[in-house]
């Protein structure tokens, strides 16, 4: 029992030490870096990521470029601005902001982002557009693909593979992930436009250009019936199945809403963007709350975890202590968390690690009020620190569990919807928790087994003093 | 004689209290429909509308505080400012709800006599919101899905509790108690003062959602505790010997995160102390709701007796099936 405890004093003390060293702002070597293999190469600094909100990031200005200085509609700019949005968040940019401003600019916020090639080059991408075989299985939309044409120019019609077979063949014969055929780009569209069919459901009429006319009948002959992926690039838009051998024109029709529609005829009409856009400026910008408001609040924060950690050693004296040591090692090891996983700290993120810091000073008190109540109804100190975190333990269970359930909602819907700020919310709560069990379960229960076997005379001695009890 | 301690019988009082300040807060929310030209329960921040952009380029250093006190000078109380580039470049980008032209150059101005403006790199334009209402509708659905989740979660965690379900039932009670008060204070101080909700309101209704039901489970869970251990007793005196038993633990907890949250306010930034306040609301909402609330509510539906003021028999405690 006794040297059990101390192997997990030894446990706590090495995390502890690990945490620590991951927060503290110094630069690490190469190989410590080269440990954390899941993060992209390219952010790999083992620095706690800040949001926009919190540390700026990258501004790009586009604006509209119509020939001939014509004006874009506020519909194809809005829908421009609907597009490079899915691309921003394709990227994983936590946060970002994606705004129209006056009638022919788009103002882009990109936190955390400094390279701005980078940036400039997801924005500038013009959007191939490619029809994709894919056999008798259509792919779910939203599939990230290998395409012959985006690989090598590879494409069935005109057929551009020097020996007459599909390249996919080829290919497929030694590349590792499968590569699909691209039937045509979007070059052969004439137009593309919502619609309704006579039973009411929403579907998008495209017209093929004369030239292509001939090809697109021979391709729908010969894969009848199979799958015939609308690609962008190089995701799947929307996968149907070629229901009829088609010339000049068509139909797509499937689970369309009038939304999805209005946007699938957009994206085939204008390839991907409906209005051509040139980069005006880009910059890099300061944290939109104002780096003095965030200084102000950090040192906030450090008066608030002084004042929290007095008083929890006026009130529960020797255990209070012990506690503001398990708190320590809560934040350390919470903040390592999020420079390991990565998480992008944004204020709702700070917001939802200040609920898991209430959390885990509220389990502590929940084991602390216990331990009195137990050692007043007269058990004996060792008895009364097991009792303590027995009793204690469902109601921190359940009110955690509950809590926990929440972030998964939360960050399900964050998710889905582009919700980042939700889903900052529920991220640093849930690792915040599972955090704070740990620290109140195991680190807090450590640190009272420790000292109430190792120093019960003199605690017993000492006891109003040391316990208030 | 009016016995605090006697939460469960005076639970009347404390029902009244809160359909008092929730009554409040829902007029001060159709004030505001009525009166705001969003036709909206609170003023909307530049997030949620269509507005303004500033960029401004000074020829000397200027502090974002400064900024900020020339905006809240023609009555623009949230203004989001940034700075753009190298610091010693003084551009800086303000963001605010939509401003007419004519006060636009007036704030412009303004600004001219705190420092000197560069008028050729300086320029307002129209922005549309960064935070669509699609965003705040999922977020809307999220905590609606949340709540039944729960629901269901302190249902089947009191399951060998009789009538688990009115335990859960009552825990959402509390938390829409809860919820309605920080939103209805915000409208208050809304009408008030001109608090604009911005992006960060919404994180902060998550929040207390989440002090509320850490807090009910907590006094629950005594409850819990003490019906399996103390069959036979009354059914009410073992709900106040609860409640008593854990009220040292919610008021140290509270007191706590109200110590915290207080240190935010006063010395934190200027652009989260609204969201602190409302934090700070909610979180005592969410502690007087656990008390006062929650569990009388549950002893009231078990006595079919609302607000306490029966004749009744007294009814002997059931645990366990």
């Amino acid at each position: 029992m006794r040297q059990n405890t101390f192997v997990k004093l030894l446990i706590i003390l090495v995390l502890l030490a690990i945490s620590v060293y991951i927060v503290i702002p110094v630069p690490k070597p190469d190989f410590v870096k080269s440990l954390v293999f899941w993060q992209e190469a390219r952010g790999r600094d083992l620095q706690i990521k800040q949001g926009l909100d919190l540390k700026g990031g990258l501004q790009v200005l586009l604006a509209s470029n119509l020939p001939g200085g014509v004006e874009p509609t506020a519909e194809q700019m809005e829908s421009a601005r609907r597009i490079i949005e899915d691309r921003v968040n394709g990227l994983g940019v936590s946060e970002p902001i994606i705004q129209l401003q006056g009638e022919d600019r788009i103002l882009i916020e990109l936190p955390g982002v400094t390279d701005r090639n980078l940036a400039i080059d997801l924005i500038k991408q013009t959007g191939q557009l490619e029809f994709v075989d894919a056999g008798f299985n259509p792919l779910p939309d939203g599939t990230p693909i290998s395409t012959t044409y985006s690989l090598y120019g590879g494409l069935l019609f005109p057929q551009t593979s020097p020996t007459g077979k599909p390249i996919s063949e080829t290919l497929n014969a030694q590349a590792t992930g499968r590569v699909y055929d691209t039937a045509f780009t979007g070059e052969i569209l004439q137009s593309a436009t919502p619609g309704l069919d006579n039973l009411g459901r929403h579907i998008v009429s495209f017209a093929i250009k004369p030239q292509f006319q001939g090809d697109f009948q021979r391709y729908t002959s010969e894969k009848l019936n199979q799958a015939m992926c609308i690609v962008l690039d190089q995701r799947v838009i929307s996968c149907p199945t070629i229901r009829a051998v088609l010339s000049a024109d068509g139909t797509i029709s499937g689970s369309f809403t009038r939304e999805s529609a209005t946007n699938l005829a957009l994206v085939l009409s204008y390839g991907s963007l409906p209005v051509p856009l040139t980069i005006e400026t880009t910059r890099d910008i300061g944290a939109t709350l104002g780096a003095d408001s965030i200084r102000r609040s950090l040192i906030a924060g450090v008066i608030a975890l002084i004042a929290m950690v007095a008083f929890m050693i006026a009130r529960y004296r020797l255990p209070g202590a012990l506690s503001a040591a398990s708190l320590v090692f809560f934040m350390m090891a919470s903040l390592a968390l999020f420079v390991l996983i990565p998480v992008t700290l944004t204020l709702p993120g700070i917001a939802g690690f200040l609920l898991s810091v209430a959390a885990a000073v509220d389990a502590n008190v929940l084991i602390f009020e216990r331990f009195r109540e137990e050692l007043r109804g007269g058990r004996t100190m060792r008895g009364a620190v097991e009792a303590a975190f027995q009793r204690a333990w469902p109601s921190i269970r359940d009110a955690n569990i509950s809590t926990l359930i929440t972030c998964a909602i939360l960050f399900v819907f964050g998710n889905t919807f582009g919700a980042s700020a939700v889903r900052g919310f529920a991220i640093t709560l849930s690792l915040g928790i599972l955090v704070s069990l740990f620290s109140a379960m195991f680190v807090t229960r450590t640190l009272m087994r420790l000292t109430f076997s190792e120093q019960a005379e003199t605690i017993e001695a000492r006891r109003t003093a040391l316990l208030g009890v | 004689m009016f016995d605090i301690f006697r939460i469960v019988e005076n639970r009347r009082y404390y029902f009244i209290l809160s359909l008092l300040v929730i009554a409040l807060g829902v007029l001060a929310m159709i004030y505001n429909v009525i009166t705001l030209p969003t036709h909206t329960p609170w003023r909307l921040s530049v997030d949620f509308l269509p507005g303004n952009r500033f960029e401004l380029k000074f020829t000397q250093p200027i502090s974002e505080d400064q900024i900020r006190s020339v905006f809240q000078s023609f009555g623009i109380t949230n203004p989001a400012i940034t700075r753009l580039g190298d610091p010693a470049e003084n551009i800086w980008q303000v963001r605010t709800v939509f401003i007419e032209g004519q006060r636009a150059q007036e704030i412009r101005n303004a600004l001219a006599g705190v420092a000197p403006l560069d008028e050729n790199s300086t320029q307002v334009q129209s922005v549309s919101p960064t935070v669509a209402a699609q965003v705040t509708q999922a977020a809307l659905v999220a905590v609606v899905t949340a709540t039944v989740a729960i629901l269901l979660f302190i249902w089947w965690s009191f399951r060998k509790a009789e009538h688990a379900f009115r335990y859960s039932v009552c825990a959402i009670a509390a938390l829409i108690h809860d919820i309605s008060i920080a939103a209805g204070i915000t409208a208050i101080f809304s009408a008030l003062f001109n608090w604009e909700i911005d992006a960060l309101f919404l994180t902060a209704m998550l929040t207390v959602l989440g002090f509320s039901i850490q807090d009910t489970i907590v006094v629950y869970d005594r409850i819990r505790e003490n019906l399996a251990r103390r069959q036979g007793e009354l059914f009410e005196t073992i709900v106040t010997r609860s409640l008593l038993e854990t009220l040292n633990r919610s008021l140290t907890t509270s007191l706590i995160n109200i110590m915290v949250l207080t240190a935010l306010l006063l010395f934190g930034g200027a652009s989260i102390k609204q969201f602190v306040a409302v934090l700070l609301v909610g979180m005592f909402a969410g502690t007087y709701s656990s008390i006062f609330i929650a569990v009388p509510l549950v002893v009231a539906w078990f006595e079919r007796d609302l607000w306490g003021t029966k004749q009744r028999a007294p009814r002997i405690a059931v645990a366990g099936k």
